[in-house]
This record gives structure tokens, C-alpha cells and sequence, in this order.
């Protein structure tokens, strides 16, 4: 009867994700040794020390989930463990050259930074028992994504390679735009979810394309062209072009209408036109990604043009962890941590790192699917596709298939503010993959036999 | 809302899609090009990071790689850095590598030849570091030093050929230098060194043998202008030319003048043989307005005029003027007017008369050695082209003996063994000394050497200075090197 089938439960898969996290630890693990053998040529002799701490990290977030989210998808975790984990190695092996070791270098503050990150995320996961409770905070979140990205243009804003994009607070810098993408997420999906009939269906049509009433779009465009202004202010265009292609994408989404995809990009045409005559910043990072290699290219974009010295360096097959020159190029542990790793990974690494990012951009997306509710929809698919435009336009911007622009890898270059961030947008994915994947709660029959309401009609 | 989920999920992987394809653009289609890219330091690095090959002479290195302790992990070692500067060049990690085989040569001493690929297979399999493949030159010691004392301080040039092989047992061009400075690791030494070599006025980095401005050669060239009149078959040794004191020119009011003003014989007559025995001017300036200028250019090139050739290193080609009217034809024909030759092109010259008319292309690597010093390849020698028929090179063997026996070339002759030469005195600038020029070969009758010899401004004689006096003994101290 139909009995046995519903009481089938889906697999959760926590041991599976158990499994693949332990192996994503062992790849970490041989990749730190690898480097310590090709610099000094010996085992390092805190190994199982620096592998425990990561182990014991990573343990925690599955713990948590078997407790917490037991259906969430459990491929995210070991993806991101060993992104994470190899962003570590090769900051390390960067801190080695450098002439510091461990403890004086970065990677020790890159953990430090993760345990961070890994802890909010915890939090995240064991407060945040529904991700749809963000629903009520859709306003809250569009006013706290504006005055984060606002941040910097307060005295307590700080410059850094012509970006005014930090703050600074002590010794400790953060980067609050990175913050408001996931603010931006959760405002985009509940102002959506609100209006998307609104906006698909009400309007006029014109040139065969119907636009949307101005009540109805004017709070998006606010938030936009707010968002914009400050980042044009601020000089980062890659988080311009961050939140920009989440606006658009979520509006696509919600109202399944090509013309929001049009009309963003006529908008960001407009955008690009009217920086590109004012910003000699602009002017520079094309002038870089047409002509990377010309005299005039040489003497401003020097870091583009090493940085794909080394991934040609690096060829089919790497020169092999700690035995290429990565700390050639300028920021090698940062912006342009890819280069680093493809020089010495090789091609063959980088498809690999590709790889594990475009499989967790699927595992979102999804998601996403899998979910019955508009505002997890929208929410998931926010989140997932600004992570994949965050990649693409790092790894495009330091291969040349767009002009470059200083946005960090996903769990793998140097940052806090990228790693607190990334982790909690994991943490948000997890928990919506745990309700997409949780079956319906068990139908009961008897409910069936209740009596009906009556509808007074009066 | 699934639908544009869907369709966003095409999007995305598109743009995955582009970022996979740039990725391999650079690491491995484009990456060679890039690679090889000016300033590309990882590249210039990775040279320095594997053991160069080393340059030998019959086994001994001249020039070699040894460890070093800073950042360039090898260190190259020249053991008699001035004797063969313009041999072996520099291999400098600021200027690369250049000056001699270490630039004509670089895929072979790096290692990233072509011809080393089964090699590379083999030592990854075998574990072996990599290294680049050694070269075993051609070029003797003996002869080599021989050369550089006879030139001595003077400017000029000296190759000596095996006329047999083509192969080089001697190239020296006189200011030479010391590549020490090039090749060191300090970066301000490297600078300054360079910047010396290249503001000196002597220009002491030009290989004189094989490049630079290229010389006038003067009277050596009436080989040249004698090979093409018997080539021509109207002619042979005892055909007798007008050699008045003055050949009138025409279409101009002014002559062309035997040195000293005299006649070549009586009658103001004289043999081709005694001709070139005495270099009589006015004999070859009517010899060449009667063959014309193409027929000379057309001997020329047979002779390997205009050929590009690389000895490894590039030689610039030796020209002959085209479109030329008969007084500019009478010049060529005495080896003036714009007739531009290296020192090399003219000892193939004499090679070729020394090897019954066969011009065999010259070379410097004997041998390609693998990092195990096992040959993986070997020269073969080859000819270049057939400058003239066996018949024809007797003839002018006859004629260069006499040349050294009762001519212009006494100075040049070795004792005891038979030497075919010809002498050139090349005027090149109004106020400016002579160059002294002299080629030829020996023994005559069984040659192993050919040998061509310029020395610039006249050297230490200055205006007194004559091929034969000047050049013939640098050339005769280089053959009894050569033949010892």
C-alpha cells in the first residue's frame, strides 16, 4: 500500500558528508606537508597539530549540521573545507617565502580568521532554525546593506590601493561591502517575493517590452542607485558589479521576465560608458585587459601581466606546491591567490579548484529548486549566484576575459572579511538546503475527516 | 520560479565555461608564447635554475656553469674569457644571452631545444636534474691563440677553416673583451660592464669576422674576379690583359692607377697568372669591365656572396653592387666600389679554391652532447655550393702559390710546406690607413687550412702598410699553428 512508500526516509547523508570531509582534510594535509618538504625537505613537525585544528573545525560544522540541519546537502561542507583548506596551504607556503613562518606570518591569522567565520556560522545555523524567519528583516537588511556600504566614506573609512573600501577600527580593518551582499541577498528576495506580481504583470508596455510602474520599482532603484553612487565614491567597481548582477538576477527570477535582464544591462551600459569617461581608474584596468603586455600596459598593469607569467609558468601540470615563483606577483596571497595556485598546480589544478566551485554553485541552485517557498527560492538563488559571479570575475578578471577588478576568491584568498562573510552565506545555504531537502511532514489521514469550515458569506 | 532558476544556471555555467577556456589559453595553448615574452623573469629564472650546458674545445670547457649560493643558482664561468669572447658571447641574466654561440646557441645550452626532447624524456625518467646539453666547438686552441698573438693589439680578424669541412679552427675579432662582467650576479657589475662595452668607441662587442660594418676587401677579391674570367672560358692562366700603368676609365675623366704607377709587364701587357701573382690593379679593372658586374656577382655568390648563413652564430651575407656602370664594373673587379665581405666569406673563398671548387658551409659545433656527455648529435659536413670546376681551382692554386713564392705575399709563407695566398690592401676612407688584408691556404697541394686575415687601418704599419706585410704573417703564424 501506500504506507511503505511514505515511510521511506530520504538519506541524509551525513556520513557521506563525514567521508568527504575527512578526504578533503587528507588532500589539505599532504598539500601542507608537500610544501614544507619542497622548501626545507622535511616532514613539518606540526603537522598533526595544524591538520587537528582544521580537523576539529570542521568537525564542529558537520556536528552541528547532524544536530541542527540533518538534511542540509552534504556537499557543501567538504567543498568548502577543502577551498578553505587550500587557500591555508598556499598563504602558507606564500608566508614561507616571504621568509616568515608560521606563526608570524599570515596563515596563522587566515585560521584565526576561519575559526571566526566557522563560529558565526555555527551561530548562524543554531539560532536561525528557518531561514524564511529573514523574511521579517527585509527592510531592516535593505537599510543595514546601505549603511554598511555607506561605511567607508565615514572618517572611519580607510584606503588601500586607491579603493576606499575598508574601515578601521584599531588595528582591525574589515570590508563592509562584503557584508552587505548578503544583506542585499535577503532585502532583493523579500521585496521580490512581495512584488514580483506587481512588477511582471502591472505596467505599460512599450517597444514591445512592458516595464513596471514606478511604486512598484522604486524602492529597488533607490537601493541601486544608492548602492552605486557610494560604490563609484568609493572606487570599487567590482562590488558594483557584484551587487548589480544580483539585482538583476533576482529580478529575473522573480518576475521570469526578459526585459529586467534588457534593461540591466542598458543600465549597466549606461554605467560603464559614463565611469569609464570620468574614472582614469577605469581607464587603466582597460587599458590593462586590451593590452596587457604592450610598453604602456607593462609600466601600469605589471601585476596582471606576472601573474599570467606564472600561470603559463605553471602549464598542464604546475611546478609542483612550493617549488614555482608565485611571490613574483604583487598580492600573490590575495587578489591574486588564483595565479598563484595555477602556477603551481597547473591547469590541472585549476580545473579542479573550478570544479569544486562550480559543483557548489549547483548544490545552491539546487536548492533552490528543491525549495517550496518563493522568498527561499529567491533567497538561495541570490546567494548562490553572487558567489558565482564573485568567482568569475576574479578568476576572469586575472585571465583576461574582463578587465580587472580587486574582488578576493571565495574561501581561498587572504581576508577576513571575505572568509566571515563566505562562511555565513554557507551557513544560509545550509540551512535552505536542509529544508529543501526535509520531506514534507508526515501526511496524516485522519486530518482528512475533519470538518469542513463553514464560510459564512453573509 | 524554477524556470529561470534553470535558465541561470546556463548562465553560470557559461561564464564557468569562459573562465576554464581562458585558463587554458594561458597555461597552455598561449604559455609559450608568454613564456618566451621580453621580461618574462619566472622564464629568465628557470634558465638559471638548471645547470647550462657547458661550451668544450677537444673536452676542456671554456665555458662552464658552477654553483652558486644566491638567487641565480648558477653561476657561468668563462676559463679564458678574453681569447674567446666572440666564441662564446655572455650569457647575462639582465642583457640575456648573446655575442656568440651562448646566443646563437641558447635552446641547446638551456635545454629547451627541440633536439634534446628525448633526452628531457629520459632524464625525468631516470631522475636525472635537468641540464642543458654541452657543446664540443671546432675550434683548435693552438690555432685560436696562434691568431690572437699575431693580431695581437691591432683591430681586425682572423678565421681559419678546415677547406675539407667548412669547419672553424680559429675565429678571433680584435678589440675583444671579457664577458666575466656581463655574467655576473651583481646587478650594478652586470650595468656597468655593459654600458662600458657599449659606449666604447672600438665597439669591442662586434664579432669582426662575421658582422659588424662589413670590409672593402680590396685585392683579395680578384680570386673572386679571376675564378669568374677562367669559369668564363675565354681566358685561362697565360692569356695575356692590358696592364698599362693608368686603365682609362670610361665615361669619366679619370683613371684607374696601378699602385706605384708602373706598368704590370711589357707592352703594358700581363698574364692573368702574373697578374694576380703581383695584384696589377689595372689587368682586373679591364678583366672587369669585360666580364661585367653579373658575371662577377653571379662567381660571388657561387663563392656564397648573399647566402644568410649561421656558423651557429648569424653571419652577416658579403654583397656585390648590382646595376653597375663600367668604371663602377672596373672597381668591382679589384674588389672596390661597394664590394662588402667578412673575414669569413673570404676564407671560404680560399677554402673553396683549396677544395677543387667546393664551398662547404661553415660551422662551429662539432657536437651536441647530452647532460650525460653522450653525443646525441654530430655535424656533418656540407657542401654549400660549387664555386668552379676542379680544373679551375688548379689554376688558381698555381697562381696563389706564386703569390706567396714571388708576389705580393712572400711575408705569408710558412717554411717547409707550399702556401697558396692572395694579399689585399683595401683603401676605405680618404684620410684613413689602409686595411691589410691576406687569405689563402696550405699546404697547396693537400690543404687543411684556409685562413683569411684582415687587419683594420693598416694596424701598427698605418699608411705604410701593404696585405702582405701586415696580414701575411699574422696568416703564416696561423697556419704553422694549424698544421703542427
Amino acid at each position: 500500500m501506500s504506507r511503505a512508500i511514505t515511510t521511506i526516509t530520504p538519506a541524509r547523508g551525513r556520513n557521506i558528508e563525514l567521508l568527504l570531509t575527512a578526504l578533503a582534510l587528507g588532500v589539505v594535509v599532504v598539500a601542507y606537508a608537500n610544501v614544507t618538504v619542497a622548501q626545507d625537505g622535511e616532514i613539518p613537525p606540526d603537522l598533526l597539530g595544524h591538520a587537528g585544528v582544521l580537523g576539529l573545525i570542521a568537525l564542529g560544522v558537520h556536528l552541528v549540521l547532524r544536530w541542527r540541519a540533518s538534511f542540509a546537502d552534504p556537499i557543501i561542507l567538504p567543498i568548502v573545507t577543502l577551498l578553505n583548506g587550500i587557500g591555508l596551504v598556499m598563504i602558507h607556503r606564500l608566508d614561507l617565502a616571504a621568509g616568515n613562518d608560521f606563526t608570524s606570518g599570515l596563515a596563522s591569522r587566515q585560521i584565526l580568521w576561519t575559526g571566526l567565520g566557522v563560529a558565526i556560522a555555527l551561530l548562524v545555523l543554531v539560532t536561525l532554525r528557518d531561514h524564511r524567519t529573514l523574511r521579517g528583516l527585509t527592510y531592516t537588511s535593505g537599510l543595514l546593506a546601505l549603511i554598511f556600504i555607506a561605511m567607508p566614506l565615514t572618517p572611519l573609512g580607510h584606503t588601500v590601493y586607491g579603493a576606499r573600501i575598508w574601515i578601521k577600527l584599531g588595528s582591525f580593518t574589515f570590508q563592509p561591502a562584503e557584508v552587505a551582499k548578503i544583506l542585499l541577498a535577503i532585502f532583493f528576495a523579500g521585496y521580490l517575493v512581495q512584488t514580483r506580481d506587481m512588477l511582471a504583470l502591472a505596467g505599460r508596455k512599450f517597444m514591445g517590452i512592458s516595464f513596471p510602474r514606478a511604486r512598484d520599482l522604486g524602492p529597488l532603484l533607490i537601493a541601486c542607485v544608492a548602492a552605486a553612487l557610494v560604490l563609484v565614491l568609493e572606487n570599487d567597481f567590482g562590488t558594483t558589479l557584484l551587487l548589480f548582477g544580483l539585482f538583476v538576477a533576482m529580478l529575473y527570477v522573480a518576475t521570469e521576465r526578459i526585459s529586467w535582464i534588457v534593461l540591466g544591462l542598458a543600465f549597466a551600459a549606461i554605467g560603464a560608458v559614463v565611469a569609464y569617461q570620468f574614472a582614469s581608474h577605469i581607464q587603466t584596468r582597460i587599458l590593462c585587459w586590451t593590452d596587457t603586455f604592450s610598453q604602456e600596459g607593462a609600466d601600469q598593469c605589471g601585476q596582471l601581466a606576472t601573474g599570467i607569467m606564472g600561470m603559463a609558468a605553471g602549464g598542464i601540470s604546475g611546478t609542483g606546491l612550493g617549488r614555482g615563483r608565485p611571490w613574483m606577483t604583487p598580492l600573490p596571497e590575495s587578489d591574486f591567490i588564483f595565479t598563484s595556485l595555477a602556477e603551481e598546480l597547473g591547469l590541472i589544478g585549476v580545473f579542479a579548484i573550478i570544479m569544486l566551485y562550480a559543483l557548489l554553485i549547483e548544490r545552491g541552485l539546487r536548492s533552490a529548486i528543491g525549495l517550496r517557498d518563493g522568498f527561499g527560492k529567491l533567497l538561495a538563488t541570490g546567494l548562490t549566484f553572487v558567489l558565482a559571479i564573485q568567482i568569475f570575475v576574479v578568476i576572469g578578471g586575472v585571465t583576461r576575459v574582463i578587465p580587472l577588478t580587486g574582488l578576493t576568491l571565495p574561501f581561498v584568498a587572504y581576508g577576513g572579511s571575505s572568509l566571515l562573510t563566505n562562511w555565513t552565506l554557507i551557513a544560509i545555504l545550509l540551512r535552505i538546503s536542509d529544508h529543501a531537502r526535509r520531506p514534507e511532514p508526515e501526511f496524516d489521514p485522519a486530518s482528512m475527516d475533519a470538518p469542513t469550515q463553514v464560510v459564512k458569506t453573509r | 520560479m524554477n524556470q529561470p532558476i534553470r535558465r541561470l544556471s546556463m548562465l553560470v555555467t557559461l561564464m564557468f565555461a569562459a573562465i576554464l577556456a581562458s585558463s587554458t589559453w594561458i597555461q597552455v595553448l598561449g604559455a609559450q608564447d608568454i613564456n618566451n615574452a621580453d621580461g618574462n623573469r619566472r622564464t629568465q629564472l628557470e634558465n638559471y635554475a638548471r645547470e647550462r650546458g657547458q661550451i668544450l674545445l677537444s673536452g676542456q670547457p671554456i665555458a662552464t656553469s658552477e654553483p652558486s649560493s644566491d638567487d641565480l643558482q648558477w653561476q657561468r664561468v668563462y676559463t679564458h674569457p678574453e681569447l674567446y669572447s666572440h666564441v662564446t658571447g655572455y650569457y647575462s641574466f639582465t642583457y640575456g644571452p648573446g655575442g656568440g654561440v651562448e646566443g646563437a646557441a641558447d635552446g641547446l645550452l638551456s635545454g629547451r631545444d627541440d633536439k634534446l626532447f628525448y633526452d628531457r624524456i629520459t632524464g625525468t625518467i631516470a631522475g636525472r636534474t635537468p641540464k642543458g646539453a654541452s657543446l664540443e666547438l671546432t675550434v683548435r686552441p693552438k690555432v685560436q691563440q696562434a691568431a690572437e698573438q699575431a693580431l695581437g693589439d691591432q683591430r681586425g680578424a682572423v678565421v681559419a677553416l678546415d677547406p675539407r669541412t667548412g669547419a672553424i679552427l680559429a675565429m678571433v675579432s680584435h678589440p675583444d673583451y671579457d664577458p666575466t662582467g656581463l655574467v655576473s650576479h651583481d646587478p650594478n657589475v652586470e650595468k656597468e660592464t655593459w654600458e662600458r662595452l657599449n659606449s666604447d668607441p672600438a665597439r669591442p662587442l662586434v664579432n669582426r669576422a662575421i658582422g659588424g660594418n662589413l670590409y672593402p676587401p680590396g685585392s683579395v677579391f680578384k680570386i673572386v674576379t679571376a675564378a669568374a674570367a677562367l669559369e668564363d672560358g675565354e681566358w685561362d692562366p697565360d692569356s695575356m690583359l692590358p696592364g698599362p700603368a693608368n686603365l682609362d676609365l670610361p665615361q669619366t675623366d679619370v683613371g684607374l692607377p696601378n699602385h706605384g704607377g708602373q706598368p704590370c709587364g711589357p707592352n703594358d701587357e700581363v698574364s692573368l697568372e702574373i697578374a694576380v701573382q703581383n695584384s696589377c690593379n689595372t689587368a682586373f679593372g679591364w678583366l672587369g669591365m669585360e666580364l661585367g658586374g653579373k658575371k662577377i656577382r653571379n662567381q660571388a655568390s657561387k663563392f656564397g656572396f648573399g647566402d644568410d648563413l649561421q656558423v651557429p652564430m648569424d653571419v652577416a651575407p658579403s654583397s656585390v653592387p648590382t646595376k653597375l656602370s663600367p668604371p663602377q664594373e672596373a672597381q668591382v673587379g679589384i674588389g672596390q666600389y661597394d664590394v662588402r665581405v667578412t673575414p669569413l666569406q673570404v676564407a671560404m673563398v680560399s677554402a673553396a679554391v683549396a677544395n677543387d671548387g667546393d664551398v662547404m658551409r661553415p660551422y662551429m659545433i662539432g657536437s651536441v652532447l647530452g647532460s650525460d656527455l653522450s653525443t646525441i648529435e654530430e655535424t656533418k659536413p656540407e657542401k654549400l655550393s660549387e664555386a668552379m670546376d676542379a680544373e679551375t681551382s688548379d689554376q688558381l692554386t698555381d697562381m696563389m702559390e706564386l703569390v706567396v713564392t714571388n708576389g705580393t705575399g712572400t711575408p705569408a709563407a710558412v717554411p717547409g710546406v707550399s702556401v697558396a695566398g692572395k694579399t689585399g690592401t683595401a683603401e676605405h676612407a680618404p684620410d684613413a690607413a689602409p686595411h691589410a688584408w691576406f687569405t689563402g691556404f696550405a699546404p697547396a697541394d693537400n690543404p687543411e687550412v684556409a685562413v683569411a686575415v684582415v687587419v683594420e687601418d693598416g694596424g701598427r704599419a698605418g699608411s705604410e702598410a701593404y696585405g702582405g706585410s701586415v696580414a701575411g704573417p699574422i696568416s703564416s703564424a696561423v697556419m704553422k699553428a694549424a698544421l703542427e
